[in-house]
């Protein structure tokens, strides 16, 4: 089986794969980093999303072969060594954007991507730019508005309780 | 105490930080050494007969360790249901077997036919492709109607027919309701569909077995929303495991919404092949497989006739439901139409004779049974939308239609069994004028009219039953379980708390809102009480999570718990402060003797109970845990008042939803914030069904949604910011906290309201169309046009 290397949240990461292995399962099963979920198998629901070389990409689209020496960042990558967190993994605790957590590390990883690309999105962006991430506990209220939050838009007039 | 960890404060969930980080435990997670990997192969016909499974070729294939069939699970018990209707004639439902594995025939698309398990996932898959398949395929039963026609395909060979049963409520009721409509001033009859939804949760399911050899346990690890009813029914049922060899652990569940209730095949499977291979045998689902193995939801089809008398008040109603069961018993199945559907039919309203007759169908597709809301938003649906038609047929307003009808003296006995305790429905429809912001629809709709879109304005009421369930209710009703919940409260000897509790949390929160209970009810930090749930090993027996009951029923069995410990602490501090039990307060944490000086902290207490060297040991045991079971004495009736603002494009009859208002009254709250998200969510999901959602079967009964690819879900730019509300409060009556229970509410109240708005635009625009089927697709809307 060949050998693939690449750096995943700082840090050089290599192991034995088949071909067909796909970039989710290497970050899953091999690295152990089991942050990045599954949730489909058609590239629908954007719980595996992680940046590869900062893009946001669905790890289950991609084969784990096609990551060679790529920097890989996973949603166990985004707080800091102390246990701070993010500001959006801090947006989504204030602002209760997560339920299950299942879709939460694609969604976390998608509005990083986001806010990368447009750091001041509007609501509708935002809810465009999430096309691609399914949720269904939360109807989304409150990921897209922990969303604006962590953009450093008041949220305050968008009703909460 | 902080004031931000107590009862009614928006306090942020602890578990978030697990979830955030990538920390969370779900099942996918749990890997075992020396773990195997089972691959079902599944039919890919919706009826068929299994002349051949030869396994000869598949079993040489790398890496398999053995394939199992049908004929291995001969001697086993079949997946039990839980709950037995009895029909209008006073017989039993039919109730077919369901075996692990497919045995003879096979009766849906993804039914089990044979189980691979390899070394690898990979290996297995690959080994079913070379499994031999001779399926002789049968006519199939897909439409309801045509399934209980003379000479129909039998689904199951060995019942007479595909009728599950055919029930009556309240049957002694039947004439009078017929003679109501006879004298009615006006009668409103409604044909309508409720969809099949698949309820999809984020997390597919898996089940991880375990066999230890040294102590001859079997462990199973499932995405289970009750544990503890999969370790009874698989144990009892299935596979003769005595519960006290058996474990099952739902570690974080990634959402359920019903669909996880239920025992399945897979469990078993897992937990019977770890010990015949002794490694431990995991199951991982996909997607794909998990829309042909999950029980979908709804799929009623309804007559509804409403009479009302010359003043408009509601004087009878009378319904008419097929209800799929799709081709076996799901656990919860019989139940859904039934005592969940019929006992809210009489709704917010006074109408003093209500007959609901349920027919319920074997067809050829996946089970059917509860999805949020599960038989409440059947009910609320066909009701809403049926006064929504009178009120237009009447020429009057459709608010003041509903108010003029509301209940408004409690405790109120309905003719269908129930009792609503408490309720304020004008208040909620007062709330929902104020929060949807009635006054200013009319320069919204001309704004919309300028764009050229049709806009238009729903609402709704509803109530439904939750907190379930009081068992010797259920039990009169079919039930095969008590529906009570427990609660063991463990106390440190430096005071932190453990609460085991039989409920389950997969998104809810109970690890943050059940800490602010027994937080506010001795005062000490949240911080200090620690939610334990979802091991069977480590919690004492509980039914679960579903209906909306675990903060009522789980949440009363925590308090009972408390109360117990706080009575024993209360002892402890009376001898140690050498005063009369009947003097110590407890208050922030301190306990004190009324009108002294003197006190004694928590710590001390429980210190003193597990170093008991100043102890009173003649009066009372050393340590301080206490376990409460708790069974309601009635259900608890949220209700509340939904309104819907949609924009339809008449070119393409797409419909977008603009503003969604929603007023509920959930009796006392324990976190608001928590409360809002369970709302949100389920107007999400409601919005889905009216939309979107909708699972499709041909007539030779293919899926024809079996993916994200052909099955809609909602996504974040279907739905807008909802505006919810729960400040109106009337606090259960018969519970401990005064809470009745939010998790459902958002699922059963949305669907009539958007629907109701997109008739409204339609009838606004002088289009005379008084309904259309859910989802209102654009192509179903366009078409209306």
């Amino acid at each position: 089986m060949p050998e693939v290397k690449m750096t995943v949240n700082g840090k050089p990461a290599s192991g034995q794969i088949e071909g067909r292995t796909l970039l989710v399962e290497f970050l899953r099963e091999t690295l152990g980093l089991t942050g990045t979920h599954v949730g489909c198998d058609t590239s629908q629901c954007g719980a595996c999303v992680v940046h590869v070389d900062g893009k946001a990409v669905k790890s289950c689209t991609m084969f784990a072969a096609e990551a060679e020496g790529a920097e890989i960042k996973t949603i166990e990558g985004m707080a800091e060594p102390d246990g701070t967190l993010h500001p959006i993994q801090q947006a989504f605790q204030d602002h209760h954007g997560l339920q299950c957590g299942f879709c939460t590390p694609g969604m976390v990883m998608s509005a990083a991507a986001l806010l990368a690309e447009n750091p001041t999105p509007t609501e509708a962006e935002v809810r465009d730019y999430l096309e691609g991430n399914l949720c269904r506990c939360t109807g989304y209220h409150n990921i897209v508005k922990a969303i604006l939050a962590a953009s450093g838009q008041d949220v305050s007039r968008i009703a909460a309780e | 105490m902080p004031k931000d960890g107590g009862i009614g404060a928006s306090t942020k969930r602890r578990e978030d930080i697990r979830f955030l980080t990538g920390n969370g435990n779900y099942t996918d997670d749990i890997n075992l050494r020396g773990q195997a990997y089972v691959h079902f192969l599944r039919s890919d016909v919706a009826h068929g007969r299994l002349n051949k499974v030869d396994t000869s070729a598949a079993e040489a294939m790398p890496g398999v360790l053995r394939i199992f069939t049908g004929k291995d699970f001969e001697g086993v018990g079949g997946l039990p249901c839980g709950w037995q209707v009895t029909d209008r004639f006073g017989e039993v439902m039919q109730e077919p077997g369901h075996p692990v594995l497919a045995q003879g025939k096979v009766r849906h698309v993804g039914d089990p036919i044979a189980a691979v398990v390899a070394e690898t996932y990979a290996q297995a898959r690959d080994a079913a492709e070379a499994i031999e398949l001779d399926i002789e395929e049968l006519p199939a039963v897909v439409d309801m109607k045509k399934a209980l026609e003379e000479g129909a395909p039998l689904v199951h060979d060995e019942l007479k027919n595909n009728l599950c049963y055919d029930w009556g409520f309240v049957e002694e009721n039947k004439g009078a309701v017929d003679e109501a409509f006879a004298k009615a001033a006006h009668v409103t009859t409604l044909e309508l569909i409720n969809n099949r939804l698949v309820a999809n949760p984020m997390e597919p399911r898996v089940a991880v077995g375990d066999f230890n050899r040294s102590t001859g346990d079997s462990t199973l690890y499932t995405t289970s929303q009750n544990p503890h009813v999969i370790r009874l029914l698989m144990g009892a049922f299935v596979l003769g495991i005595p519960e006290h060899k058996l474990r099952v652990v739902a570690p974080d569940v990634g959402g359920g919404f019903g669909s996880k209730i239920f025992h399945y095949a897979e469990e078993a499977f897992c937990t019977f092949a770890a010990k015949a291979l002794n490694r431990p045998v995991k199951w991982t689902c996909s997607r794909s497989e998990a829309f042909m193995t999950d029980a979908h939801g709804r799929d009623h089809v309804t007559k509804i006739e409403l009479a009302l008398d010359a003043e408009n008040n509601f004087t009878a109603i009378r319904t008419d439901t097929y209800a799929n069961m799709g081709a076996y018993l799901s656990t919860f199945a019989p139940s859904v139409p039934t005592w969940l559907h019929g006992t809210l039919m009489a709704g917010n309203y006074r109408t003093p004779l209500i007959y609901v007759n349920v027919k319920a169908v074997f067809t050829n597709t996946v089970p059917v049974d509860a999805y949020r809301g599960a038989g409440r938003p059947e009910a609320t649906y066909q009701l809403e939308r049926v006064i929504d038609k009178a009120a237009r047929e009447l020429g009057v307003d459709p608010i003041g239609l509903r108010r003029q009808n509301f209940i408004t003296q409690f405790p109120y006995a309905t003719p269908v069994a129930v009792e609503y305790d408490t309720g304020d429905y004008h208040a909620t429809m007062d709330k929902l004028e104020e929060i949807a912001d009635f006054s200013g629809f009319e320069a919204r709709r001309k704004a919309s009219a300028a764009k050229g879109k049709l806009r238009g304005l729903g609402i709704n009421c509803y109530i439904e039953a939750c907190g379930i369930a009081p068992s010797n209710l259920v039990g009169q009703l079919g039930a095969r379980a008590g529906l009570y919940e427990s609660a063991t409260v463990r106390v440190n000897a430096t005071g932190g708390l453990v609460v085991m509790t039989g409920s389950h949390s997969h998104g809810q929160g109970h690890e943050t809102s059940f800490a602010q209970v027994v937080a506010e009810m001795i005062g000490i930090d949240a911080n200090m009480v620690e939610i334990v749930h979802g091991d069977t090993a480590n919690t004492p027996m509980g039914m679960g999570t579903y209906g909306s009951r675990s903060i009522a029923v789980g949440g009363s069995a925590m308090v009972r718990a408390t109360e117990k410990i706080i009575n024993k602490a209360k002892k402890i501090a009376a001898h140690l402060m050498e005063a009369s039990e009947a003097d110590i307060e407890l208050k922030d944490g301190k306990f004190s003797v009324a009108g002294t000086d003197k006190s004694v902290a928590w710590g001390d207490v429980t210190l003193a109970a597990y170093v008991p060297h100043n102890y009173p040991l003649a009066d009372i045991e050393p340590g301080l845990e206490e376990t409460a079971f708790y069974d309601p004495s009635n259900f608890t009736y949220p209700s509340g008042a939904y309104a819907c603002e949609v924009e339809v494009d008449p070119d393409t009859g797409k419909v977008t939803i603009e503003r969604f208002a929603a007023a509920d009254d959930f009796g006392n709250i324990i976190n608001p914030m928590i409360v809002s998200g369970q709302v949100h969510g389920g107007i999400g999901q409601g919005i889905g069904q009216a939309l979107l959602e909708s699972c499709v079967y041909d007539e030779n009964g293919q899926l024809q949604t079996g993916s994200y690819m052909d099955y809609a879900m909602p996504r974040a730019d279907d739905v807008p910011f909802y505006q919810v509300d729960h400040s109106c409060q009337t606090p259960c009556t018969h519970n401990p906290l005064g809470v009745k229970g939010c998790g459902e509410a958002g699922a059963i109240g949305s669907p009539p309201a958007v629907v109701n708005a997109v008739i409204d635009a339609l009838q606004r625009s002088g289009r005379n169309i008084t309904h259309i089927d859910m989802p209102l697709s654009p192509s179903r809307v366009w078409q209306a046009m």
